[in-house]
């Protein structure tokens, strides 16, 4: 159980950028079939990010290096930690912790355009909060431990417990990839209200560095997606594969469908939606304990 | 080396353009033409950028923000003139508040001519841009290297 617990841990910070990486290259492949575009190369973001890593380095502050190291480190720590099977909530603590930094190479740039992409970032993480700590709470009702080597171990298939907590997961998902109606923090069109918004005094090798940390984190929110559909059988696996495509998709087609709204919407939105599905879901499985 | 000329992220400005000119650079991402077929980008942002596109020619009032926005372009950076204004001034040479083609205020390494220019020609100029852009990279690692060597030398 040990020896494959590394294995995963290892696996897991080797491979999740090349993943990451390549679920990026077919988003944006797959967003410009749906524009009636050709579209990049698939490996474009393997491309973009070595560029970056080769350009002159502008030093706008040398805080904002240190800060994004530690959130890539913090990033990468909060997946290693889910793939060694430790506490859910736990992971979730040091992805906020790593947020948090991300926020700090944002102001330390003193850059309007990033300050107030510091502070939508900030609106944003009060956001999903919920609907991350009612995820927890979810697995933890349902399979009696925050611990993901035996939610992923056990015998029940989460996802028929915790349809409301899917839902509402999936849905702050988009807040936390960036995609369109929530990318309130970094506009990833060009020529938008707020130009990069966080990312607008990250150059060179920082933004490279930022890209990075991206993948590992989209790795993991996807590999927590899986999460709801793996259990002992091998063959859930296969599921939650299936899960993890079938919502990247959806990601996708959501982010080339919709317009950026305000900040106090996407909060409102989501609360709501968070307080109706998780919440609805949370309710019933109390029910059902007591019972 | 080669990945330099992979992923050219460009930045627009409109210096005193009459817009014919930046419509057809907006025309090149449209699906018509999808310059993101070639890992290009429109950033927006001049840290980001490695090919900074000028529209229009350069005025008493915008020398300063043509030449700012190029200093925050991290190196390598190509330059592309586009259309006949930002080559040499074209039909408002004449203008009291002309100063001229862009060329005036910061080094251009491609000019793309006509009024307006083709979608066809600023690719086409942007993709003889990625040739300077790698021989500016290639320049930079010469640079790097020499110090090395000298040091070694030395030692
Ligand atoms: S070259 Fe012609 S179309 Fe382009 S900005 Fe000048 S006048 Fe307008």
């Amino acid at each position: 159980m040990n020896t494959y617990r590394i294995i995963s841990v290892v696996a897991y910070i080797i491979l999740a950028p090349f993943i990451g990486g390549l679920l990026e290259g077919f988003d944006r492949k797959i967003s410009a079939r749906m524009q009636r575009r050709v579209g990049p190369p698939l490996l474009q973001p393997f491309y973009d990010v070595i560029k970056l890593w080769k350009k002159q380095i502008i030093v706008v502050s040398r805080a904002q290096a240190f800060a994004l190291i530690t959130y890539l480190a913090l990033i990468v720590l909060t997946g290693a930690m889910f793939f060694a099977g430790t506490d859910i909530l736990m992971c979730f603590f040091v992805m906020s912790t790593g947020a948090t930094f991300l926020y700090f190479a944002a102001v330390a740039a003193s850059s309007p355009y990033s300050t107030i992409g510091a502070n939508r970032e900030l609106i944003q993480m009060m956001t999903y909060e919920p609907a991350v700590l009612l995820a927890c709470v979810g697995f933890y009702l349902a399979e009696g431990s925050f611990n993901v080597a035996d939610i992923a171990t056990s015998n029940k298939l989460d996802i028929l417990y915790l349809p409301g907590f899917f839902v509402a997961f999936v849905f702050i998902l988009t807040i936390k990839m960036r995609k369109s109606p929530f990318d309130t923090s970094t506009s990833h069109h060009m020529h938008q209200e707020l130009v990069k918004g966080l990312t607008t005094e990250m150059g060179s090798r920082n933004l490279a560095v930022f890209q990075i940390a991206e993948w590992y984190e989209n790795v993991f929110l996807m590999a927590v997606v899986g999460l709801y559909f793996i259990n002992s059988n091998p063959y859930s696996i296969i599921a939650g594969v299936v899960a993890i495509l079938a919502v990247y998709f959806l990601e996708i087609l959501i982010d080339n469908t919709s317009a950026r709204v305000k900040w106090e919407l996407m909060l409102k939105i989501t609360w709501i939606v968070t307080f109706f599905s998780a919440g609805v879901n949370l309710l019933v499985l109390m029910l059902i304990r007591l019972g | 080396m080669a990945n330099i000329k992979r992923s050219p992220w460009l930045l627009h400005y409109d210096g005193s353009s009459c817009n014919g000119c930046d419509i057809e650079v907006l025309a090149c991402l449209t699906p018509m033409y999808d310059v993101e077929r070639f890992g290009i980008i429109n950033t927006g942002n001049p840290k980001h950028a490695d090919i900074f596109l000028v529209t229009g020619s350069v005025n008493a009032q915008n020398e300063s923000v043509v030449r700012q926005i190029y200093e925050q372009m991290p190196e390598p950076k190509v330059v592309v003139a586009i259309g006949i204004c930002a080559n040499n001034g074209g039909i408002f040479r004449e203008c009291y508040n002309i100063k001229g083609g862009v060329d005036t205020v910061i080094p251009v390494d491609v000019y793309v001519p006509g009024c307006a220019a083709r979608p066809e020609a600023i690719i086409d100029g942007v993709v003889k841009g990625l040739g300077v852009l790698a021989e500016k990279r290639a320049a930079m690692d010469v640079k790097e290297a020499i110090p090395t060597n000298t040091a070694k030398e030395e030692a």
